[in-house]
């Protein structure tokens, strides 16, 4: 019997240098994305093009996070270049 | 020619050139401003009142030849907004043209008679008092231009609005840029009414024929400023075309929403709905598609490699303003529900005009808001403010007073201030180590005086749960003594993030400061001179009245959940004291 595959549905942004990577999204627009579970945050960023010496943080769901960390279901992921200001 | 002190006496209307003493001899700029307050300005005194003083002091490497992003003055006094000792530090002309005439200071003290108005002019054969009824009642757009064609040589325009006239305590100070706009704000703490006090309008800079800044030991001076230069051009943040260059410091907007820490609606939620419609990616494409007088990567002072300020534009593409920084698009856009840039705009050219500081100008309109005199979203309510304050109706004079004063009018508690003033733009329930910051700092509630958003939201000179209590005090202390000592150096404090990663641009910045003074300083020894200007300007506030009492949050923060984290101040007041101990304890 063929087990089905779990598939996760998440919403992902990219802000400021890297929205260059996906210019098809406005500004602060998320693209929802379906996804195996299983899939790592970095996984997502390789497939997505976003360069690794580019990303500085990855934020999930309003917190900071690590590369290596699974994505869950419904879960809010943003890739951000270097920033700071004020 | 060793530097000089410029004491300006405005009861005597008299100047004099002294030689700087020997206590002072180490110090330029915050470090400066900060000795010289704490020696001469009595901490009890009024701060309106003729005891107290505006220092004014370019950093150490300011003024010396091609030392990058190197233009920020220092301004210093008891604030009139906090009742502590202020440092304000601005970009813009004077800090070079300062420096370049050999000073080290300019001290202004004493007043004149009363309804007596003057505009000082130093140039390298001394000071002028001219007159300056001609321009009292005038925005500093106006002043601006008048005195930029008046003198010869393009001189720096040190200036204040009708509300520094006034003497109301959220007056800045206001330097023009390298186009002769002014706009480039100490804007914290309400030193333009202390220079109102003086009877000061504007003081006109003219470095041409100075004997310029001399340099101890030009090799190490040289080999400092190249590994700086190298550190600032090569980090993402400050390289050309990087993110401040690119999208200027509003790059925040979207990164802070999305940690949950962008105050909304008189902070009380993290999140705001209209961010995107406000931030630093905004502003670009609005300067793109309008296709004029705006840009991005605009410089506010000569030598800038950073180039972070921009120019807004209208529907034309005419320039409406510069610059619109993060803190002034959240104060009078995220803080007060509105997602209308070229409101934000237009309210920033008031803020610019009037004299007003825009943190705690739209947290003052924040007030109006929580306590029901304006809706929050209301555009127009929010625009009228200004009105108010231009025409000095008496509410205008208390909006001009900043939050507490207006909080007060309108029975508002729920009221985001530290030592009387407001907090910028990161929340410090979903922030922490900010939050610490705010509690502790000798300023009041101030980001720039100790930035731990790098770490805890950037990922810059570290790596820190922004959620997390524990380590933040330690932190905050870090962060507040290396920025006191930027703060002296003359360079933007945005030098910080490169040389933060970037372990050869912070030894290159000790390097150029040791290369300029001559002072045997490196690296290891910016955290400890750091600490020395701190502990110079917590005493102050001690012998002010002030204790660590004092260093605490605002109430509402302790009870009131912040979503989307829904959180909480939850650091103990042990916690916060631990901060200042190694001064607090010394008694």
């Amino acid at each position: 019997m063929k087990i089905r595959e779990s598939r996760l549905r998440i919403e992902l942004r990219v802000f400021a240098t890297l929205r260059r990577y996906l210019p098809e999204l406005g500004i602060g627009e998320p693209k929802v994305l379906d996804i195996p579970e299983g899939t790592t945050l970095g996984e997502i960023q390789h497939q997505l093009g976003l360069p690794e010496d580019e990303v500085k943080v990855i934020m999930c769901n309003f917190r900071q996070a690590k590369p290596e960390d699974l994505a869950q279901d419904g879960d809010r992921i943003t890739y951000i270049p270097a920033v700071a200001g004020g | 020619m060793a530097k000089k002190i410029l004491r300006i006496n405005m009861s005597e209307l008299s100047a004099a050139y002294e030689d700087i003493p020997e206590k002072w001899a180490k110090w330029a700029g915050r470090g400066l401003t900060s000795a010289i307050v704490s020696d001469e300005v009595e901490p009890t005194c009024h701060p309106l009142g003729p005891n107290n003083k505006l220092v004014i002091a370019p950093g150490w490497v300011s003024g010396t030849p091609a030392a990058p992003s190197s233009g920020r003055t220092s301004f210093g006094g008891k604030s009139p907004l906090t009742g502590t000792i202020k440092e304000s530090n601005s970009g813009g002309l004077s800090s070079q043209k300062i420096a370049k005439l050999g000073l080290a200071a300019v001290i202004l003290e004493g007043n004149p008679p009363k309804g007596k108005w003057y505009t000082l002019v130093i140039t390298k054969d001394g000071v002028a008092f001219n007159d300056a009824s001609d321009l009292i009642g005038k925005g500093m757009y106006e002043v601006s231009d008048i005195l930029w064609e008046q003198y010869d040589h393009e001189p720096a325009v040190i200036g204040i609005g009708p509300v520094g006239e006034e003497k109301l305590s959220n007056a800045g100070i206001s330097v023009n840029d390298p186009e002769g706009k002014p706009g480039r704000y100490a804007g914290r703490g309400g030193l333009g009414a202390v220079m109102g006090a003086r009877g000061v309008k504007a003081i006109v800079v003219d470095d041409t024929g100075g004997p310029g800044v001399e340099i101890a030991d030009e090799d190490l001076f040289k080999q400092g400023r190249k590994k700086l230069t190298d550190a600032i051009m090569q980090h993402d943040l400050t390289k050309p075309d990087g993110a401040l260059n690119a999208y200027g410091t509003n790059v925040l907007m979207n990164i802070i929403n999305e940690a949950g820490g962008l105050p909304t609606r008189n902070f009380s939620a993290g999140q705001f709905e209209g961010a995107a419609d406000i931030s630093g990616e905004k502003i670009a494409e609005m300067v793109e598609k309008r296709d004029g007088e705006g840009m991005t990567g605009h410089k506010c002072h000569p030598g800038c490699i950073i180039q972070c300020s921009n120019i807004y534009p209208d529907e034309e593409g005419k320039a409406v303003v510069s610059v619109v920084e993060y803190e002034t698009a959240w104060t009078l856009g995220a803080n007060l529900g509105i997602s209308d840039l070229d409101y934000i705009a237009d309210m920033t050219y008031q803020c610019n005009d009037l004299g007003l500081d825009t943190i705690e100008a739209g947290n003052t309109i924040a007030m109006a808001m929580e306590g029901g005199q304006i809706e929050f979203g209301d555009k127009e309510g929010a625009r009228g403010v200004f009105d108010e304050i231009r025409e000095m109706t008496p509410l205008g004079r208390i909006y001009g007073q900043g939050v507490e004063a207006t909080a007060k009018a309108y029975g508002v508690h729920r009221v985001p201030t530290v030592k009387g003033q407001s907090m910028p733009a990161y929340e410090p329930r979903a922030i922490k180590g900010i939050g610490v910051t705010y509690a502790t700092s000798t300023m009041g509630a101030d980001h720039t005086s100790g930035y731990t958003i790098a770490p805890e939201i950037a990922g810059v000179g570290g790596d820190v749960d922004a959620l997390e209590d524990k380590g933040k005090a330690e932190l905050s202390l870090t962060f507040q003594a290396a920025t006191a000592f930027v703060d002296s150096t003359g360079y933007c404090l945005f030098i910080a993030f490169p040389i933060l990663d970037i372990e050869s641009g912070w030894e290159g910045m000790a390097e150029s400061v040791a290369g300029v003074t001559g002072m045997d300083i490196s690296g290891g020894d910016v955290i400890d001179l750091g600490k020395e200007i701190l502990k110079m300007e917590r005493k102050f506030n001690m012998r002010a009245g002030f204790t660590a009492e004092h260093d605490r949050p605002p109430e509402f923060m302790r009870y009131e959940k912040l979503p989307p984290h829904n959180v909480v101040w939850t650091l103990t007041d042990e916690e916060l004291d631990k901060v200042y101990a190694w001064v607090d304890g010394e008694e």
